[in-house]
């Protein structure tokens, strides 16, 4: 390319103010976050204790439970939003970008509302829905004849994870619809319509030429939902708190981290100690990205036109 | 790489502190009471200002679940406001051991207060307090007094009664029995457990006994608390699993349950709520057999103290002295009522309910919640562990015993009180 | 050319749409109706619509006495704004440079960049509180618009790299023999062809931004820079058992964003179905 010049200024002047904000910002004040897992609180004041702490978050009952129960309700919560959320989102998206579809842009914009909503108003919002006492879940199940369905969802272990995982399933639909939607209309007419000369239309159109062709689509959705809900904490503290009930049964990583990070009522934060399970959040996190990057994505360049 | 941008925020600091030296000195009071906003704002502000021309206060109020991690955050930061909120025992105590908080034991004012008072804010040895007591909260149950009349119940002196009269409510059903949901957890621990444990385990007696090591949480005394908890289950709305505190609260407000477990806190809030649509009354925790005597949780639940890093430590101290004055002890106890206040001199409360609670203190000994003195200090920690426990016993997920004993279990992988 | 309109299918279609329409926007009808009623009637009756009967405002009225709405909302729009604006230039300009040069460190600094999309920037609270009290910003909107523009970098730079690899050579090169420098490639040539990515990383980026509690309850809690969020909040802390005022805040808060949002969909639109034409 451009690979001759000797100094090539208007690439450090590209680079220069993100690096420098996203550096001063983030990376800073995190590393030195990231370096407190390796230090203990003492009498004498910090401690080097090298992987300690990460001895103890894997070797001590009492924090290795707590930290594979939120590791797999969080496994759970991915799951949920993979077969949930991105078929909808998928469905919805192919449904929208059907040619000559009226009122498209009405359902577009009504569908996408939840996700501007802040977690603040959709935790109170839910709550209020499928509390058992106020009633409006309850009797819209009893209009259509089935009440005897109705439960105190997240109020039991059973279902208070799933429950929750919809309602966020609810609220981020609109974010794989708008990506795919995009990635459907940047398909190119000449395709669609090579297809319908050859008589594809319809479902099986969508199967066999458009679903190809918005897979790199689908891969990043997928690693965005990934890397989403392993950071996800808001909608559970809204709705259930910081102790993540009934019985930690809706505890995630998030809120864990939270818990120890700062601590909660009468527990006093431990940094030390949540540095550590931040660590091990960011690990996880990083081996899901190399998957994607290194294993999903390179096969999915393929497709691309 | 830094050093640059240190420079650069090292002199807008200075200029930024030049430029305020001159204004009038504003305090800030760091709070967890956002529902006080208004009384501070309209009653308790305007009475200091008045005769304080020089001082502006400003009551700035974090949500309760919030203000622990958001104080520790500010105060670590250096921004946090100049007067603290203090919660009681370890929390403050930690503040005061990283000299977040000032010591206040030369303050005038602490004369006007007992030690058991203080005791929430004081280091182990009870040589320095660090924060001025300002009220303490008692647990009890309210009732609807109409529903009561209309239904020819009776107060409960014993848990035998109580049950009675659970049951014939129960069996009216023109109300929920008692108003109570487990999902916020704390409700069944603070509402539940630390309203009725003290009549089993004695009070001081057993939370003392427990501290030094001489009683196990799986002892009866404290089993027992969570055998009552787990018979309430039957008498709690339909889908109490996902009851909310505000659920539990607007029930009772709104007439449909008939007893509330609860904080002398309430009182003030449904006042408001129910108007006179029904009237309520109290009564004290009832006792295992009649004749017992009586044990209820009269807890120092908030002080106030001086962030260590005030700029203005003359004016906070100024301001302190008068939060320990008998002045501000009848201000702030008949603003809001249930909240009682711990200074020395008796304050006339005015609100009848208020007076019921308060009433109790002369029948009953009065004992501070089980969890809070050194016992969460560790991980895990017994007070987190218990609002856990309390909502898995009443749910029937977890037996009593178990609970217990899972409890105890915890405390003993990090509590040594032979070391004590 | 295009398919031949099949009645059925587009019933079936329009079906599912409507259903699905229902199911986003009842909790938000819920709220904004009942907002407008009587303590009884809310629980009364949640799902009828307000009559003279139960018709009541005394949550609109506890709310104005109580908060400055539409000062927080400012406060959010200029946050959101700014940071928006800060996160598309900046996260465009480093895309470009990691998409278009091969220079030594190029895939370092890619995956550099890229390491903040994994960590919550919330772990790093305390030494971004401390920076901001030793610079004097505690309590300025500039210090949200910072940790935002940070915190959106990483997943603007990762999105619109991908999106910057797919521009033709053809064309920039086209450029490059015109005479025009790399700026202007950049932005004359570059910019406009990734407006559909430009969009889609304002909608993630501003969504997140719009929602947070924790960086104004931290950096920037005072009553003039209160966001909508934190202001929504700690009104529903303040009055949790006064249904007639958390709905109304509730409402209060939704409304504004809608019509934002309502404004901003037909760019974000304009802007995907930009990259469609063809």
């Amino acid at each position: 390319m451009t690979a001759r010049r000797p100094i090539r200024w208007h690439i450090a002047v590209f680079l220069a103010p993100a690096v420098l904000v996203y550096t001063a910002i983030m990376i800073v004040p995190l590393i030195g976050t990231l370096n407190l897992s390796l230090y203990r609180a003492t009498e004498t004041g910090p401690q080097f204790v090298g992987l300690g702490n990460f001895r103890t978050l894997f070797g001590d009952a009492l924090w290795s439970d707590a930290f594979w129960n939120a590791l797999g309700n969080n496994v759970w919560f991915f799951i949920i939003h993979m077969l949930v959320q991105n078929p909808i989102g998928i469905l919805l998206a192919a449904l929208l970008s059907s040619p000559r579809l009226r009122l498209a842009a009405f359902y577009r914009t009504a569908i996408f509302v939840p996700t501007v909503l802040s977690f603040v108003i959709v935790g109170f919002v839910w709550k209020l829905i499928l509390s058992p006492l106020w009633g409006i879940a309850p009797s819209m199940l009893g209009a259509v004849g089935l009440k005897g369905l109705f439960a105190p969802w997240l109020g039991q272990e059973g279902s208070a994870l799933t429950a929750l995982a919809l309602v966020s399933v609810w609220q981020f639909v609109g974010i794989p619809m708008m990506l795919i939607y995009a990635a459907l209309l940047s398909i190119p007419d000449e395709v669609m319509e090579a297809a319908e000369m050859d008589g594809i239309t319809g479902w099986s159109r969508f199967w066999k030429v458009q679903l190809p062709l918005i897979l790199p689509s689908i891969g990043i959705i997928s690693i965005l939902t990934f890397v989403g809900n392993f950071n996800a904490f808001d909608l559970i503290y809204v709705a259930q708190g910081a102790l993540a009930g009934p019985d930690f049964a809706t505890d995630i990583l998030g809120t864990f981290l939270y818990r120890t990070f700062f601590g909660f009522q009468l527990q006093i934060g431990d940094p030390n100690m949540g540095a550590a399970i931040a660590t091990a959040m960011f690990l996880i996190i990083l081996a899901g990205v190399c998957v994607y990057l290194f294993g999903i994505q390179t096969r999915l360049r393929r497709y691309q036109f | 790489m830094t050093t640059p941008l240190r420079l650069a925020i090292l002199a807008s600091t200075i200029l930024a502190g030049a430029a305020h030296a001159q204004e009038p000195v504003t305090l800030t009071i760091e709070s967890w009471r956002n529902d006080d906003l208004a009384i501070w704002n309209d009653t308790i502000i305007p009475a200091y200002e008045a005769s304080h021309p020089n001082v502006q206060i400003e009551f700035a109020p974090t949500a309760p679940a919030e203000y622990n991690a958001a104080l520790n955050s500010k105060l670590q930061a250096g921004s946090a406001g100049d007067l603290i909120t203090c919660r009681p025992f370890d929390a403050s105590l930690e503040l005061y051991n990283n000299g977040q908080l000032s010591d206040l034991t030369d303050l005038a004012a602490m004369a006007n207060f007992s030690d058991v008072a203080k005791a929430a804010w004081q280091t182990d040895d009870a040589a320095h307090t660090f924060c001025v007591p300002m009220a303490s909260v008692i647990h009890g149950f309210i009732y609807n007094k109409t529903a009561f009349d209309e239904l020819g119940l009776q107060e409960p002196k014993t848990v035998d009664e109580f049950f009675q009269v659970l049951d014939k409510i129960k069996e009216d059903g023109t109300y929920i029995p008692m108003a109570m949901g487990t999902n916020d957890q704390w409700e069944a621990a603070t509402m539940g457990y630390q309203n009725i444990g003290p009549n089993y385990w004695k009070g001081e007696e057993g939370r003392l006994a427990l501290i030094a090591g001489t009683q196990k949480l799986t002892d009866p005394q404290w089993v027992a608390p969570y055998e009552q908890l787990a018979r309430w289950k039957d008498y709690l709305g339909d889908g109490f699993e996902a009851q909310t505190y505000p659920d539990s609260q607007n029930l009772f407000t709104l007439g449909r349950a008939a007893i509330y477990p609860a904080g002398s806190w309430e009182i003030a809030g449904f006042r408001a709520q129910i108007a006179d649509s029904f009237e309520m009354a109290a009564f004290p925790p009832p006792v295992p057999a009649a004749g017992d005597t009586c044990y209820i949780s009269d807890h120092t639940d908030i002080g106030i103290g001086m962030n260590a890093a005030t700029q203005h430590p003359e004016e906070a101290r100024e301001f302190l002295e008068w939060v320990g004055s008998p002045e501000f002890a009848a201000l702030y106890s008949n603003a809001l009522p249930g909240f009682f206040s711990l200074n020395s001199t008796p304050v006339e409360q005015t609100d009848p309910l208020a007076q019921e609670f308060v009433s109790w203190r002369e029948e009953c000994q009065p004992t501070i919640r089980s969890t809070y003195q050194i016992l969460s200090r560790g991980t895990p920690n017994l007070e987190n562990e218990t609002w856990n426990a309390s909502a898995n016993v009443i749910r029937g997920s977890e037996t009593p015993q178990d609970a217990a004993a899972r409890l105890q279990q915890g405390l003993d992988s990090w509590y040594k009180p032979a070391q004590q | 050319m295009r398919a031949r309109s099949q009645p059925g299918r587009s019933i079936a279609a329009h079906a599912i749409l409507i259903a699905y329409t229902l199911i986003a926007l009842f909790p938000v009808w819920v709220i904004v109706i009942n907002s407008f009623k009587s303590r009884r009637a809310i629980f009364a009756q949640p799902l009828a619509i307000p009559t003279p009967e139960t018709w009541d405002l005394v949550g609109y009225t506890t709310v104005l006495e109580n908060g400055d709405f539409f000062g927080y909302f400012l406060n959010s729009l200029t946050v959101t704004v700014a940071s928006l604006f800060f996160v598309l230039l900046f996260g465009a300009m480093a895309a470009f440079a990691l998409s278009e040069y091969r220079f030594r460190g190029n895939m370092l600094v890619g995956l550099y960049l890229a390491l903040g999309i994994m960590i919550p920037i919330r772990l790093g609270t305390v030494a971004i509180l401390q920076m901001m009290v030793a610079a004097g910003l505690v309590n300025t909107l500039t210090a949200l618009i910072l940790v935002y523009t940070a915190q959106g970098l990483p997943l603007a730079v990762f999105i619109l790299s991908e999106f910057m690899r797919n521009v033709s050579d053809d064309l920039k090169n086209a450029g490059r023999m015109d005479g025009l420098s790399e700026y202007a490639i950049f932005f004359r040539l570059v910019l406009p062809l990734v407006r559909p990515a430009m969009a889609t990383v304002a909608v993630f980026t501003m969504i997140p931004i719009w929602n947070d509690l924790w960086f104004p309850l931290i950096l920037a809690p005072s009553e003039d820079t209160k966001t909508i969020t934190l202001g929504s909040q700690v009104f529903i802390g303040q009055f949790v058992t006064n249904w007639n005022a958390v709905l109304a805040a509730l409402s209060l808060a939704i409304v504004p964003v809608l019509i934002l949002y309502l404004i901003f969909s037909r760019q974000l639109i304009r802007g995907i179905t930009a990259g469609a034409v063809k």
